[in-house]
């Protein structure tokens, strides 16, 4: 199987009046199409930074990103992008919350409609599809702000440590949550994570950098034996603890 | 059942569900209504007491009518001044004007913030032009509209939106760079472009700012309406102030002063309740 995005050698770094701070000093790795990946690395390291480059809000100084879609496509694969809060505008309803992407595409076909209108009803939101903002849940906005990233149909998911802003008990199960939603609409999502643990459950692979100017410092495979019915049961798998123990000893050298 | 918080204290509208609420609920309420009523008839109180005062002082010649004027007097020289029409015309002509500058100024700074928004470079080219026009005392300004003008309606909407308009392009132009930057990056990673920021974030999430500039704009539109009609016009209640202490009708003054509380406080008030409604709808 051919990665989907094969980043090579990438540089960045940020400019002020007082000099150069180089961010991103060396980085390559690839990413799997359907895959979950977790960035992982100590905090100021150039994670977020990343995730621009690979979204292409951000252009690297040097280095380079080769595609290779499955279906033979030569586009740049559409990529959705999930911020650390949700950010979902309180002035307007979740249904025009969930649809902005298309509205500013203009791209609200019915088709699309019916397919967000499916999502919410999957997704328990469709009681609160007339609600602002303000009437859900911190787990539930987040479920919204997933299904307005989906509106565009990306191909790959960007998440930048999308459950930060939540209390840790909601995070708990929003992880586990937006996790499983993720795999059941088998989608590539790459996750930026200073929370070890998010990472070892809700990943295939890790890529783990090192301090500013970072690097790739190493790339762990996860595999959990876990029982799918159980909530939270990536955390309780038995392997859990010892790739705990590796990310930790990686991240402390 | 609703929550109390949930209740303005000036609304006198407490619904009888609470009332069948306990004893504790029920002093609650009861304390409330019973501050309320203190506040409105201290109000009442004031007010009257002064009237009073002074239409006595008067009466017993404390004071001189001819400079100071009466309740009564005031009173009387409206209800004449209305019988033949001629004070609605002034206070119609001064609204006119001032609402006439009151949208000028909403339009045309609206406009001017979404210029300087979109070309960050020559915002900070023309910061401090701004800065330097809106310390400036714009009644300075109103003896040159009339020369440059002449004297008129439109050049009282001019004075008017002079007056205005600099403090209120700063002032939404604050609250345009205030706008949380993520909800920015938010647009573009929805593959928006400036446009899409403006219009789906930074001019909603700045309706309030909008509307509590707007409070301010009526009232400094109404100064500067005032300000134009003292030294260039032939109608309206700024030119009855003047007009009136040149030939020493001191009733008229004092009537153009309590007229112009009563159209200030009620442009104000209109305001206010834009805004309810704006606050009620989102």
């Amino acid at each position: 199987m051919e990665a989907l995005l094969k980043l090579s050698n990438i540089k960045y770094s940020y400019h002020t009046l007082q000099g150069e701070i180089p961010a991103i000093m060396d980085i390559s790795f690839h990413v799997n199409p359907g895959e979950f990946l977790a960035i992982v690395g100590p905090s100021g390291c150039g994670k977020s930074t990343l995730l621009s480059i690979i979204a292409r809000m951000l252009e690297p100084e040097e280095g380079t990103i080769l595609v290779h879609n499955p279906n033979g496509s030569l586009s740049y694969p559409k990529m959705g992008y999930m911020l650390q809060k949700d950010h979902l505008l309180p002035w307007r309803t979740i249904w025009e919350n969930v649809t902005l992407g298309p509205e500013i595409n203009h791209t609200l076909t019915k088709e699309r409609e019916e397919k967000l209108l499916m999502y919410l009803e999957k997704y328990g939101l469709s009681v609160f599809k007339d609600r602002k903002p303000n009437e859900l849940s911190g787990g539930m906005r987040q479920r919204a702000a997933l299904v307005r990233t989906l509106a565009l149909d990306p191909e790959v998911l960007l998440l930048d440590e999308p459950f930060s802003a939540l209390d840790y008990q909601t995070r708990l199960s929003v992880a586990d949550d937006i996790g499983k939603i993720i795999k059941e609409e088998k989608k590539t999502a790459i996750l930026v994570t200073h929370d070890l643990s998010e990472a070892i459950s809700l990943s295939d692979r890790i890529v783990v950098l090192s301090r500013r100017p970072s690097t790739v410092s190493t790339i762990m495979e996860i595999h959990l034996t876990k029982d799918p019915k159980e909530p939270l049961s990536s955390r309780k798998a038995k392997e859990f603890p010892m790739y705990f123990d590796l990310l930790w000893k990686e991240l402390n050298q | 059942m609703t929550d109390l918080r949930d209740y303005d204290l000036y609304a006198c509208d407490i619904p009888t569900a609470q009332l069948e609420a306990s004893e504790f609920q029920r002093k609650y309420i009861n304390k409330i209504k019973a501050y309320k009523r203190h506040i409105i008839f201290a109000r009442i109180l004031i007010l009257a007491a002064f009237l009073f005062l002074w239409e006595y002082a008067v009466s017993v010649k404390w004071i001189d009518a001819f400079f100071f004027s009466s309740p009564s007097r005031i009173v009387g020289c409206f209800l004449s001044m209305a019988k033949d029409f001629t004070i609605f015309r002034h206070i119609g002509i001064t609204l006119f004007e001032t609402i006439a500058s009151f949208l000028l100024v909403i339009l045309i700074s609206l406009l001017v913030t979404i210029v300087l928004w979109y070309f960050k470079k020559l915002s900070e080219i023309v910061e401090p032009f701004l800065v330097v026009l809106n310390s400036l005392p714009k009644s300075a300004l109103a003896p040159l509209f009339i020369v440059w003008l002449g004297s008129g309606i439109p050049t009282i909407i001019v004075a008017g939106i002079s007056v205005a308009i600099f403090g209120s392009i700063i002032n939404l132009y604050t609250g345009f760079h205030q706008v949380d930057e993520e909800k920015i990056k938010l647009i573009h990673t929805l593959g928006g472009n400036k446009w899409h920021v403006l219009t789906k974030v930074v001019i909603p999430s700045n309706l309030p700012t909008i509307l509590s500039n707007m409070k301010v704009n009526i009232g400094l539109s109404l100064v500067g309406v005032v300000i134009g009609e003292f030294i260039g016009a032939r109608k309206g209640l700024g030119y009855l102030i003047i007009y009136g202490s040149q030939v020493f009708k001191l009733d008229w003054v004092i009537m153009s002063i309590v007229i112009l509380c009563l159209v200030a406080v009620s442009l104000y008030q209109g305001i206010t309740l834009i805004e309810k409604w704006y606050k009620k709808n989102i």
